[in-house]
């Protein structure tokens, strides 16, 4: 009886596993596949194709055929590195923009009396209850050349000429920050309400004034939160697709277009799973390093 | 006022010339329609050690944060040296407090959390270093600077609470339940070091608790609080011995309580419960008037045998319940009437002689010197 238990216990265990391995890293692995391989007019539209009929010869022959020419590419061809440049640049001032205007946002909400916090952090999800598509389409007629902001702008003489808006890095930043808002307001919220108020109190008690309490006292009790809001902005942010495409110009795209365009494009499956390969391996380096930080602030503590 | 059953020779308040530390005048603190503080007024004097004593909602908590600056009153005035604090910030008072749950900083070390308070204010480095090192070897935490809360015990977050407290110097140092989250042993050994802490750094203390023996054991003097305001500042034994309300005689220790009307004489107490109740000291009140005469259980005396026919403060009683402590033992008896009257007897002689039974007939009996009057 007792056996029998643990073997269900252990298939209880290992059930999220099976999903990571399938709907994870299987994926990833024929991505990685497609990447390895070269673009060809066929269906599907690349070489080699796994093919078990032709037996222990043909498996030779398909890892043969593989090859890194898609990534000497990338590496090769300034498009993809700039590509790359201009999406972390993008993410990475965008996430600073929504740290700033989050975070007092979180902090006012977790300041409120308590029967007031659940209101406000539903009023931040509720963009959620639209479509991604239907807000940014929204922005699109906001920011046009004719649209209600350059109208306000106008009216209140603070522009003589109507600026351009949509089709520029400005454009994109302003969806980015609208559309992420809640991501980086609700994990601040999350510690910021766990906060202490008499720890805030035996800082003034000590003779620190309010702006120093802040510096010293709640940021660093809060960067749990700022780290977890940081991350789960600028990863997404830097494959962001949908929003620079519909707001931002076609110039210098971000990593998201230029994958996009590779695929249906250029039809060049390979060398878009290499750039999205080259994209995972970038986008995972910063989380190694800072689970390794907090692994060893754990031992040193 | 005489210094009645203070604990050393200090008794600033009985000397009229003496300047008060900390003076609060008509001090009132309102919360949505009620009022956690009315109109009180209380002096404190430098190197004090004052207790603020009185039940949960008393408004005790709300007084001290209104001194550390965390509440502004409604009304009244706190001066401390004469200055008055209410337009002074809780940052730049000469005050510190050691919160109830003792407030450390989590993500600082026990060093730093101790040095917060001097670096702000922009003292140098090594000044601070000896004077943090000097507080924790004063509450024996030298091998514990690098630990960080979460890794100390109770007992040991408590001393850190108390050393980052006391290392700015302050002119007045608030302890707002400092023993309420620490087991009843080290609680009883926690006071005397607390009290010995006072005594050689001649700091004035104020602290808050609900507990009366802890008030009792480190305070110079008492403040009594119900409900807003205080019943009764005093030493200790004369909060004990000399109640000025029948709500203080409750609330610090046991107390019976029988009503009557004072006798002409002003010396007794007609017609309660146990016939008339002779007292020592003569009662501010007219005769006639409605009045209490108050029993310590611990000074009524127990005979197994009726006293001399006629003889004032003795009654008849039968034993309801016997409860053993191991020092003394409490007797719960009824009287003629019904009413319960408690008794405290030292366990002083062999355990089978003093033994009484439930049910058993005895008589009460205590001196007049027992009995005081209460008019309130």
């Amino acid at each position: 009886m007792k056996q029998e238990r643990s073997l269900w216990q252990s298939l209880v265990v290992r059930i999220p596993y099976a999903w990571l391995l399938i709907l994870f890293l299987l994926p990833f692995l024929i991505v990685l596949k497609i990447s390895l391989s070269q673009s060809a007019i066929a269906r599907p539209p690349y070489t080699p194709v796994f093919d078990l009929a032709a037996g222990w010869h043909g498996i030779r022959a398909f890892f043969a055929a593989l090859s890194f020419d898609n990534y000497v590419l990338i590496g090769s061809d300034p498009i993809y590195v700039l590509s790359y440049l201009k999406s972390v640049e993008i993410a990475a001032f965008a996430t600073l923009i929504l740290l700033l205007v989050g975070y007092p946002i979180a902090y006012a909400i977790a300041r409120t009396p308590p029967r007031w916090q659940a209101v406000l952090v539903v009023l931040t999800v509720l963009p959620f209850w639209t479509s991604l598509l239907i807000r940014i389409y929204a922005w699109m007629n906001i920011l046009q050349h004719d649209g209600p902001l350059n109208g306000l702008l106008m009216a209140l003489g603070v522009v003589k000429e109507p600026p351009v808006w949509l089709s520029t890095d400005t454009a994109i930043y302003v969806g980015i920050v609208y559309s992420y808002l809640p991501f980086m307001v609700l994990p601040l919220y999350a510690t910021l309400q766990k906060l202490d108020e008499s720890l805030l109190e035996a800082a003034a008690d000590l003779g620190c004034p309010r702006w120093k309490t802040f510096w010293l006292v709640t940021l660093p009790l809060s960067s749990s939160g700022v780290i977890a809001g940081v991350l789960l902005c600028f990863i997404p942010i830097v494959g962001e697709f949908v929003i620079p495409d519909l707001l931002g110009g076609s110039r210098s795209p971000m990593i998201g277009q230029t994958i996009w365009m590779e695929f249906f494009g250029n039809k060049d499956w390979p060398a878009a799973a290499a750039i999205a390969v080259v994209l995972v391996c970038l986008l995972v380096a910063p989380i190694l390093v800072h689970q390794n930080q907090a692994m060893h602030a754990v031992e040193r503590d | 006022m005489q210094s009645a059953g203070s604990k050393r020779d200090f008794a600033p308040w009985a000397d009229p010339t003496a300047r008060p530390l900390l003076r609060i005048e008509g001090l009132s603190k309102r919360f949505a329609g009620f009022a956690a503080v009315d109109q009180l007024s209380l002096d404190i004097y430098e190197g004090e050690f004052f207790a603020l004593l009185g039940p949960s909602g008393c408004g005790k908590t709300t007084l001290l944060r209104m001194i550390a600056g965390f509440e502004r009153p409604n009304a009244g005035r706190i001066l401390l040296d004469g200055l008055d604090l209410n337009p002074v910030p809780p940052y730049r008072r000469p005050v510190n407090m050691m919160f109830q749950s003792y407030a450390l900083f989590p993500h600082l070390n026990v060093e730093a959390n101790v040095a917060f308070g001097l670096k702000q204010e922009r003292l140098g480095k090594r000044e601070i270093a000896h004077r943090v090192a000097d507080m924790l070897a004063l509450v024996k935490l030298e091998t514990f600077g690098r630990r960080k809360p979460h890794e100390l015990s109770g007992g040991q977050r408590q001393r850190v609470a108390l050393a980052r407290s006391l290392v700015k110097r302050p002119r007045l140092l608030l302890l707002d339940e400092p023993m309420a989250a620490l087991d009843s042993k080290l609680r009883g050994e926690t006071r005397f070091e607390l009290m010995e802490l006072q005594r050689r750094l001649g700091l004035t203390f104020v602290i808050v608790t609900h507990d009366q023996s802890e008030a009792m054991t480190v305070a110079d003097r008492i403040g009594v609080m119900d409900r807003g305001r205080l019943m009764q500042v005093a030493p200790p034994a004369e909060i004990y011995e000399r109640p000025n309300a029948r709500w203080v005689a409750d609330f610090v220790g046991d107390v019976n309580l029988f009503e009557g009307r004072l006798g002409d004489d002003g010396l007794s107490v007609e017609g309660t419960a146990a016939g008339r109740v002779r007292v020592a000291a003569r009662a501010g009140a007219e005769p006639g008037q409605v009045v209490w005469a108050a029993v310590r259980p611990e000074k009524v005396r127990i005979a197994r045998a009726p006293p001399a026919a006629g003889s004032d403060n003795s009654v008849a009683a039968t034993v309801v319940d016997v409860a053993y402590l191991g020092d003394t033992s409490l007797y719960k008896l009824r009287i003629r009437d019904g009413s319960q009257v408690k008794a405290a007897v030292a366990n002083v002689g062999p355990p089978a002689a003093s033994a009484l039974t439930v049910d058993q007939q005895v008589w009460l009996s205590w001196p007049p010197e027992a009995a005081i009057v209460l008019t309130r």
